[in-house]
């Protein structure tokens, strides 16, 4: 394979700049997707570490490893932390990264709005973290005061009455900053992808991560100002007094459960699509054949983005909805069945009469599909309602959601970091250590999670921090605390492969011998990507003859490459500020004068943003 | 590029060697004395309507994953990259193959749908006449039980007779719990300002056990419960107990006689007192905790986390909050004779 | 394709910022559904307190709406003044709309200031909560709406609001347009069509 290098740099266009500076004021869709990809997955490490404490307590029957308001504190950080914090950007990454590459473009239409969202991500992670050391601010008796009532936050427990400290507060108010970063981003990619696809790349040319991306898109701008309300009217309550969730003055605290969960189903979609994108780029890749069935496949992930809107009670069988409710979202939800279940056997038939390589992003798309299935036939076990009243709030339903989740949405996401790694940093990952990081996670998520089917079912709660020793669920939680252990070996190992990705030969424009855009250009691609804008001819350009006009490797002319700006961290900062005097409320002055400030400074940021040279 | 190892498909996760652990630990399962919270053994009519229809479930979930996996493997298999090979045909789909394969799972959801909405309906009836009635109500972290007809009020122990439909009506007195005895019946939550039921009828003599299974605060993990079915004349006569006034003291014994006083008595500087938060028939009428007028008949305490035995009770006064964190019973400095007396006392009140 | 065509090839036609606006769009009408729904949810619901028959003064904010559908039509004029060049007409328009914008507000304000002093405040009940909240999350689009207009005016000042500018007032419009809208949606289902209130404490 050739490995001529590309210049980085013409007389045409200077290379792009280096130091910390460019990176915080960087416009560039390349580099703010290595950004969300590095802070997203030392989130994810966060959230492991999370993970194995509460294996560790969990590992045997009334252990004292950790507190139970400790313990509290960790499930309900390492499902925020997994979901908005680790799985959602490292998606984004993906996003940032691939799509303007895939369909052709220079950048996302808003690189400056795409930084915002970046720095806005970072601050609300940092800002909700910050809990596990704030205490003694708040005049706590403890050093953590993190958030402790799942990352669902049913009301009313997440009341003043029943939580008093400032432990929800930090979850309401990060939740909602790191909601604006996910609809900013929504609204550029949606704009990207309608209105900068190059010329010849119609709709159903479109690769088809772009495509799954594009849908969980809409599905983020839709989902998400239902929770970003129901949120506000927990803040409301719990700052002002107001009466949404209070019983006494004749609130419902099943209104809480309606808007999250009308959030919250979309949101495991907007969880699992990237990814189900992700497998359908490298499995035809790795089978050297196209997907089958392409319109199937998009199609199917439409549908799936609208039908997800009709289930979301589905989580609230136990609440009594009435048979008319239960059978209705019982129905909905097996539907929605169809389309996922089509996904795979498309995917399978992909690989069908192909030339199958093994290399490590192909394990893991594998892994992927393979897991998907368990977790896909455990939701249809969900779908029931009578038999989900024995399901619901128990391990069962924790090995169902870890199934798709991190057999699938996980192992899909490996599946890209492997793939596009050589695209992104010149080199490939080693592929011996990437095996090996397979087969050690592959293991590890089995045997932690198999077991929690029987442990559920056995009579297991969710969310204790501890169980009674004589309920026969010993061996199954060490056998599942012993799987998490491995896992997280697996993980050393991974990074273990990064660092000593530095020693790998260059990758060249297109290792893997791929068919889409991204892998027309250098590795890594230039400040500018496409030295000229190619013309699109077919779904799969570098396998059709003729797919796509020729992209010199040197740019005919000059380029004008966005200059960087400070002003999208500004406008961060403002909204970080705001959140911190929120979370103040109980000292009205200090905690009024603190929004007013960020909200200046919020403020001063969009006007010079709005008015600063930049053109793209 | 070296060549690429037969790959197997993992051992561990292989469909033969998956069926037969899931075949084992469905028997193993069984053993309900091993599993007692163990969702596999009803032991009424909505448990026992519950596990037939998972079960029809599960095994066409068998069947799919059988055939999906099987699928796979055989696909990565046969179709792996061997040396000498050209480039595969490039097909891109093929309409009646993908018709077929979208109705075939459209149609087992069917098939599962009609047993499942069967059921919903099934389970949701009002509940039969001459149903026993019971308001159950959540607190943190512990059920409230009450027979209305009967006069009866107790806490963690819920007695029902054999035979009979059982109606319970569950609310909550603060945050959202959720009533599970999985041996009865499937889980329904306890919500305040709201009114929820379930219904079952019991088919077998026995101490069944189940815990809070909504989330709930701090000692969500130790809201646990008990289901006692007895036979009709067991039942009878301890409602008949329970709804009587508790038996009166032995004047003679005087630790017992302590005890009373102690439990009249105790105020510690926070001004948390027994009387303020408990009710024992005759002595006190305090709503925040547990009814204790017939404590003494229950096997277990504190939220059902401890036996009631004198062990027990002793390591329950000592440190509430240290058994349950969070526990709205306050640790109040008692002497050693204090525990003993109390615990005479408590043991009085059957 | 040359750099500077490549710089601004679209693959519809349209700007950029209109289609992203648009995509905003759609996620506001979300956000004001969900406070609508809440609001439709906890209608006669309030266990104590003020109700809507009781404290509503439908005349009155039929004037605050007619004064919100006026600016809607300078808002129109003012683009139509931006679009053809004429300096002097697209400052009067922006003026009036921003005007317009910041009377409604201030029938708001004293419709607030009235229900308080008639003991319906955030915190007082249901209504009071529901109200208050969605009626306020109107408002604040309001206001900030009649900043961006105000800015706008300013570069008409300026002189740097030419009719290459269009775009920018014309998204401004949208967005003034969709605020409009969930007021009459909000007019319509709060004070117009009132559900009998039901028995106070009964679900």
């Amino acid at each position: 394979m050739a490995t001529t290098a590309i210049p980085q740099s013409s007389p045409a266009v200077p290379a792009a700049p280096t130091g910390v500076w460019s990176w915080i004021t960087t416009t560039d869709h390349k580099r703010i997707g290595v950004l969300y990809g590095v802070t997203a997955f030392l989130f994810f490490l966060l959230g492991g570490l999370e993970a194995l404490v509460i294996r560790i307590q969990l590992g045997g029957p009334e252990q004292h490893v950790v507190s139970a308001e400790f313990y509290n504190q960790l499930f309900t950080m390492h499902g925020t932390t997994m979901v908005f914090l680790a799985i959602m950007p490292l998606s984004a990454a993906f996003f940032n990264f691939v799509i303007p590459l895939q369909i052709g473009a220079r950048d996302v239409a808003f690189p400056r709005l795409n930084a915002f969202s970046y720095w806005v991500f970072l601050l609300g992670g940092l800002f909700m973290n910050a809990s596990f050391v704030a205490g003694p601010l708040f005049g706590a008796g403890h050093l953590s005061v993190a958030p402790n009532a799942g990352w669902f936050g049913y009301a009313n427990l997440t009341s003043t009455q029943f939580s008093p400290g400032p432990n929800i507060d930090f979850w309401v108010l990060g939740i909602q900053i790191l909601g604006v970063a996910s609809l900013a981003a929504a609204f550029n990619f949606i704009t990207t992808i309608i209105n900068l696809r190059a010329p010849g790349m119609t709709w159903m040319r479109m690769p088809v991560f772009t495509w799954m991306s594009f849908v969980t898109q809409f599905l983020i701008i839709t989902a998400f100002p239902v929770i970003t309300i129901g949120l506000v009217f927990l803040l409301f309550d719990r700052v002002f007094g107001t009466n949404f969730y209070n019983v006494r003055a004749g609130g419902d605290v099943l209104l809480w459960q309606h808007l999250f969960w009308l959030f919250g189903h979309p949101e495991v979609y907007i969880l699992i699509l990237p990814a189900m994108g992700i497998v359908s780029e490298v499995l035809p890749t790795f089978s050297r054949k196209p997907l089958f069935g392409y319109a199937v496949v998009v199609y199917s992930g439409v549908l799936i983005g609208v039908v997800g809107w009709g289930v979301w009670a589905h989580h609230m069988f136990a609440t009594g909805l009435g048979p008319v409710a239960d059978s209705v979202f019982s129905a909905s939800t097996m539907l929605i069945a169809v389309p996922t279940g089509v996904k795979i056997f498309n995917w399978i038939a992909t690989m069908w009469g192909g030339r199958l390589e093994f290399r490590t992003p192909m394990l893991f798309a594998v892994g992927f599909i393979s897991m998907f299935i368990i977790g896909g036939l455990s939701g249809v076990m969900h779908a029931s309602p009578p038999a989900d009243l024995q399901q619901t709030d128990t391990y069962f339903v924790v090995a169902h959601f870890h199934y798709v989740l991190f057999g699938g949405a996980v192992q899909g996401i490996f599946a890209g970091i492997y793939y596009w790694w050589p695209k992104i940093f010149g080199r490939a990952l080693n592929d011996r250590l990437g095996k090996l990081h397979f087969w050690l996670m592959f293991a590890g998520l089995n045997l932690t999670f198999f077991p929690m089917h029987f442990s559920g079912l056995l009579g297991m709660p969710r969310r204790i921090y501890t169980y009674a020793p004589d309920l026969g669920l010993n061996t199954l939680n060490l056998i599942s605390t012993v799987g998490a252990l491995l896992t997280g070996v697996a993980m050393l190992v991974f990074l273990y492969n990064v660092l000593a990705s530095r020693k790998q030969p260059p990758a060249g424009k297109n290792p893997w011998g791929a068919a889409t855009l991204e892998w027309a250009i250098a590795s890594p691609p230039p400040a500018y990507n496409f030295s000229v804008l190619p013309t699109v001819k077919s779904r799969l350009p570098l396998w059709t003859e003729d797919g796509v006009s020729e992209i010199p490797d040197v740019p005919p002319g000059p380029i004008h490459v966005p200059p960087g700006s400070a002003r999208p961290l500004i406008a961060a900062v403002g909204i970080l500020t705001m959140g911190i005097g929120a979370l103040m409320h109980h000292h009205f002055l200090p905690s009024l004068l603190t929004v007013l400030g960020g909200a200046a400074i919020l403020v001063y940021g969009i006007y010079s943003w709005a008015f600063e040279p930049f053109e793209v | 590029m070296a060549p690429v190892p037969h790959r197997r498909f993992p051992a561990a996760a292989s469909w033969p060697r998956l069926a037969a652990l899931a075949v084992g630990l469905l028997v193993v399962g069984c053993a309900s004395d091993r599993f007692p919270q163990t969702t596999f053994r009803p032991v009424s009519d909505a448990g026992e309507a519950i596990n037939r229809l998972y079960g029809q479930i599960f095994w066409w979930a068998v069947f799919v994953f059988a055939v999906v996996q099987s699928a796979l493997v055989v696909t990565l298999i046969r179709y792996r990259r061997r040396p000498g090979q050209g480039e595969p045909k490039q097909t891109h789909g093929h309409t009646l193959v993908e018709i077929a394969w979208t109705l075939a799972p459209a149609v087992i959801l069917v098939v599962i749908a009609v047993p499942t909405v069967r059921t919903i309906f099934r389970l949701s009836g009002t509940p039969p006449a001459g149903a026993l009635q019971v308001e159950v109500t959540g607190h943190q972290w512990w059920w409230e039980f009450r027979y209305a007809e009967l006069g009866v009020v107790t806490a963690n122990e819920l007695h029902v007779p054999l035979g009979q439909p059982v109606a319970l009506a569950i609310t909550s007195a603060d945050v959202i719990h959720s009533f599970w005895a999985p041996r009865l019946s499937g889980k329904r939550d306890a919500m305040p300002g709201r009114t929820t039921r379930l219904v079952f009828t019991a088919d077998s003599v026995g101490t069944f056990l189940g815990q809070c299974a909504e989330f709930c605060g701090d000692s969500h993990a130790n809201m646990r419960l008990r289901v006692m079915v007895d036979s009709p004349a067991v039942f009878a006569a301890w409602a008949a107990r329970q709804s009587a006034a508790p038996p009166p003291l032995d004047s003679s014994d005087a630790l017992v006689l302590r005890g009373e006083e102690a439990f009249r008595r105790i105020r510690d500087p926070g001004n948390h007192s027994c009387v303020a938060c408990h009710t024992i028939a005759g002595i006190s009428g305090g709503a925040l905790g547990p009814n204790l007028s017939h404590v003494g008949s229950r096997t277990t305490i504190a939220g059902g986390t401890l036996r009631s035995d004198s062990a027990g009770i002793a390591r329950w006064l000592h440190d509430p909050p240290g058994v349950k964190p969070g526990s709205l019973m306050p640790r109040i400095e008692l002497t050693d004779d204090e525990i003993a007396a109390l615990i005479a006392y408590l043991h009085s009140r059957k | 394709m040359s750099h500077a065509a490549a710089a601004h090839y679209t693959s519809t036609g349209l700007d950029s910022r209109k289609i992203a606006f648009w995509a905003f769009i759609g996620s506001e009408c979300l956000l004001f559904g969900s406070l609508i729904a809440t609001y439709l949810v906890y209608e006669g619901k309030s266990v104590s307190g003020p109700t809507t028959h009781q404290i509503l003064n439908i005349p009155l904010t039929s004037v605050s709406t007619f004064d919100l559908l006026m600016s809607s039509l300078m808002m129109v004029l003012a683009l139509a003044a931006v679009q053809r060049g004429d300096r002097v007409w697209a400052r009067v328009w922006l003026a009036a709309t921003a005007t317009l914008g910041a009377v409604f507000l201030s029938f708001q304000a004293f419709e607030f200031t009235h229900f308080v002093r008639e003991g319906l405040g955030f915190t007082t009940n249901l209504f009071g909560s529901s109200f208050f909240t969605l009626t306020g999350f109107h408002g604040g689009h309001v206001f900030v709406g009649v900043v961006w207009l105000t800015t706008l005016l300013v570069r008409s000042l300026q002189g740097k609001l030419g009719p290459d500018k269009a775009l920018n007032v014309e998204i401004a419009g949208l967005y003034w347009h969709f605020v409009d809208v969930v007021w009459i949606v909000i007019f319509t289902v709060v004070y117009l069509i009132q559900t009998t209130p039901l028995p106070q404490g009964v679900r």
